[in-house]
């Protein structure tokens, strides 16, 4: 029985979580409130308070570093690491110790994601943990904050709708479930954060929603969080006389962010400065909040020229060794707007770099801050997005034309920003032919995610509207050819759909015709796609070849086949199966051709 | 004492004084009237003063230390410093003190008239909320100019604190390894 439990909402953000809540006395779909539920954590040693957000950082500490009480939490006297607002202020000062965007590491294909490899490069005595490992600590210290203020409404025994970026791939997906899992969470579903966000909208508009978008529009939501930017269209249909909203397409993970817009600032004061005075780790932290304050304050004050900014010393002399800069609007409007909101044509592409062969081990950051321009990339992409649903034909368009737009993230507290980037989209369909896209009023910059994801968790039971989704992507298994070898040159490859694009969850794709080898008591591994723009081939279409951007190589998928009753070596023909589970992630197994047996089929995340 | 050797116009005074306080308080007229008489007046029950806990003070200290560096600012001689010097710390200060104070308490006017605007006190209005200055005499309604609007905290929020730890240390030393 659902029934007189919680829907809980957890936006496991990349800079911060945040946890809401929606009662379970609660009745008429006009009515559901989402409230934010403060998380307690430590704000200073020794010291707990209840903050709306928990900062998705973690701090390891030395054994010498605090005393032994001085992490107690409420309900922990013995904690030995640090979660949240103390985690993020002490590794200003000792970075080495400190894990930071693990969500970010989490889908990092190049690296092992169950190897404790955060803080990265960090002293091998520090006991580095894994990003998987960082996931289901901060999970865990929502859990036990939940716990400690609700006994009577343990954690586990809820709702738990998790959300993860809609540009997530299926092994990160399956990754955040796990981290679930292991916090012990029960009742788990999978929500994209740009669909949170329309659902915390459409709860903002108390039932007003039907009346502001109309069936036949598409709306496209543009979410930029701390660390990464997010895309989704969803369309407005109609079915058997009812609304009925669909996600239509997403974007591909763009790690970009907020973040990236106050790091810049902060570096272009740091050059300001850098004749007077050299500047540490701590005081470019420090700079870096000036600048968000400043940049705030400009972007909310038209008649600001200029904002004064200073960097306290880490010395208790604060007289004389305070320096003082200024940000100007001039170098705001460069930076901010020019640098990541160009107004470009719609035809741009963003800018890719060659990477240095020898580049460390890091985040694989955008190289082009533009986020107009990974807009215009993905419209275009996503041209033909709403092609087969009747009523949204677009013929002659050069992309696809959202009728209206949904903004979300705290980035977008600069109204100037949500202007500038409705004027670039509203330039493309101007010139294409296509009427001005309006803005949808009345979100939650900050909390939308949490909020919506948690009326989500409400409404899934049954009551108010749900927007379907299923497979953001079509996927496909490789195939290597058999052909004699060549030194110097791959195998070709083919491309087996094994999962339609769209397939909804709790859904099983049919099985497809094609039979792999597998050896029995040896690990087989298998090339695996991913398309956002593939949307009509079917469990079984093969692909010869495709264009650069059409299918994407995901983590590879492997599967052992045990040996009891068999001969090693020996070679057994399976088909590949695929489900989407009440979850939301993808699994796979592997269906011998004769017999019932299934074998699990898993995302080797363990780095190329 | 010297009592018994008021002049005239002290006597006079006094006796302005004690007409008004008679008129004004009750209580007190109360015991004048029972001044010859036999009657002693009610002993004045002594109001009992608790000792404030110094752990909030400390604790609040040590927030605007930390968020503001308000120890700091107030430790350091400010002589021999130029005001851009002083004003470039006192930005840090402001901001950090605001954040720190806004955070944990909720503070709002007492008045919400703009300052200079006239304003009139009716007969009850609460002398702990509105502090009367300057011409005070007669009996309310009292008509006049708002000098400063008030503050008043409506919701404090202090953070839990740690059996053990010590909330004395508003800062600690820090060194670089």
């Amino acid at each position: 029985m659902s029934e007189g439990r919680f829907s809980l909402g957890i936006d496991l953000g990349t800079t911060n979580c945040a946890l809401a809540s929606v009662s379970p006395d609660l009745d008429e779909p006009q009515e559901i409130v989402s409230e934010v539920m403060p998380i307690s954590q430590l704000t200073a040693p020794g010291t707990v308070e209840e903050r709306p957000l928990l900062p998705s950082f973690l701090y390891l500490p030395h054994p010498e570093e605090f005393p032994r009480t001085e992490l107690a939490l409420p309900w922990n006297s013995e904690e030995v690491f640090v979660v949240g607002e103390l985690a993020r202020s002490r590794g200003t000062a000792t970075p080495i110790r400190l894990v930071a965007s693990a969500k970010s590491w989490l889908c990092h294909q190049g690296v092992d994601r169950r190897a404790p490899i955060l803080p990265p490069e960090a002293p091998q005595e520090i006991g580095p943990i894994s990003p998987l490992e960082a996931s289901i600590r901060y999970l865990s210290h929502i859990r036990d904050a939940w716990n400690h203020v609700h006994p009577d409404a343990s954690i586990e025994e809820q709702d738990i709708v998790l959300t993860v970026p809609a540009s997530f791939d299926p092994a990160a997906r399956e990754l955040t479930a796990e981290a679930a899992g292991e916090a012990g969470f029960k009742n788990l579903v999978l929500l994209e954060e740009p669909q949170a966000a329309f659902y915390s909208w459409i709860q903002a508009t108390r039932g007003e929603w039907r009346k502001q978008i109309r069936v036949g529009e598409i709306v496209l939501v543009v979410d930029v969080g701390g660390g990464t930017t997010d895309l989704s269209l969803i369309a407005v249909t109609e079915q058997d006389g009812a609304v009925q909203l669909r996600r239509i397409a997403v974007g591909d993970h763009i790690l970009l962010g907020g973040d990236n817009m106050d790091l810049a600032l902060a570096h272009l004061l740091k050059n300001k400065l850098a004749g007077k005075a050299s500047m540490d780790l701590w005081q470019l932290q420090a700079l870096t909040h000036g600048c968000r304050a400043a940049k705030e304050a400009l972007f909310s004050n038209p008649d600001l020229a200029t904002c004064p900014v200073a960097v306290p010393s880490r010395g208790s002399k604060l007289f004389g060794k305070t320096l003082r800069t200024e940000l100007t609007r001039e170098e705001v409007e460069q930076t901010i707007v020019e640098g990541f909101f160009p107004i470009v044509d719609v035809s741009a592409v963003p800018l890719t770099r060659a990477r240095g062969a020898l580049t460390r081990v890091g985040l694989p950051y955008a190289q082009d801050p533009g986020i107009t321009r990974h807009l215009a990339a993905f419209l275009k992409r996503q041209v033909s997005a709403a092609e087969d649903l009747e009523g949204f034909a677009q013929t002659g368009s050069s992309f696809l034309h959202p009728s209206a737009v949904l903004f979300n993230g705290g980035v977008f507290k600069a109204e100037f920003l949500v202007k500038r980037t409705m004027d670039a989209l509203n330039s493309w369909l101007r010139a294409d032919g296509g009427s001005e896209a309006r803005l949808l009023e009345g979100a939650d910059l900050d909390m939308a995610v949490a909020k919506g994801a948690a009326y989500y968790g409400h409404v899934r039971r049954g009551r108010g509207v749900r927007i379907r989704g299923g497979a953001a992507r079509s996927f496909y298994v490789g195939i290597e050819s058999a052909m004699p070898a060549v030194p110097g040159v791959e195998p070709p490859v083919q491309a087996l759909c094994i999962a339609p694009f769209g397939m909804e969850e709790g859904t099983d794709a049919a099985l497809p015709t094609q039979t792999f080898g597998l050896v029995v008591g040896e690990p087989v591994k298998f090339r695996f796609f991913g398309s956002s723009v593939r949307r009509t081939d079917s469990v079984g279409t093969t692909l010869e070849s495709w264009a650069p951007d059409e299918l994407e190589e995901l983590d590879n998928i492997e599967s052992t086949l045990p040996a009891d009753g068999r001969t090693p070596g020996d070679i057994v023909p399976v088909r590949l199966h695929a489900r989407l589970t009440e979850v939301g992630t993808l699994t796979l197994e592997a269906v011998p051709l004769s017999g019932d047996e299934r074998w699990a089929v898993e995302f080797n995340v363990r780095g190329k | 004492m010297n009592d018994q050797t008021l002049s005239f116009f002290a006597r006079l005074a006094l006796a302005f004084k004690v007409f008004f306080r008679i008129i004004a308080n009750q209580e007190y007229a109360v015991r004048v009237s029972g001044l010859g008489t036999d009657k002693r007046p009610a002993p004045v029950r002594p109001t009992s003063f608790k000792e404030a806990h110094p752990d909030s003070a400390l604790q609040l200290l040590g927030l605007l230390q930390q968020d503001g560096r308000f120890i700091d600012f107030l430790e350091e001689d400010v002589t021999g410093f130029s005001d851009t010097d002083i004003g470039a710390a006192a930005r840090v200060v402001h901001e950090g003190c605001r954040k720190a104070v806004r955070e944990h308490f909720r503070i709002v006017p007492i008045c919400s008239d703009a300052e200079g605007s006239r304003i009139t006190l009716q007969e009850g209005f609460n002398a702990s909320l509105i502090r009367l200055a300057g011409n005070v005499v007669g009996k309310p309604p009292y008509s006049g100019s708002l000098v400063h609007r008030g503050w008043r905290v409506t919701e404090v929020s202090l953070p839990k604190i740690a059996d053990g730890h010590d909330v004395r240390v508003l800062a600690s030393a820090e060194v670089e390894l």
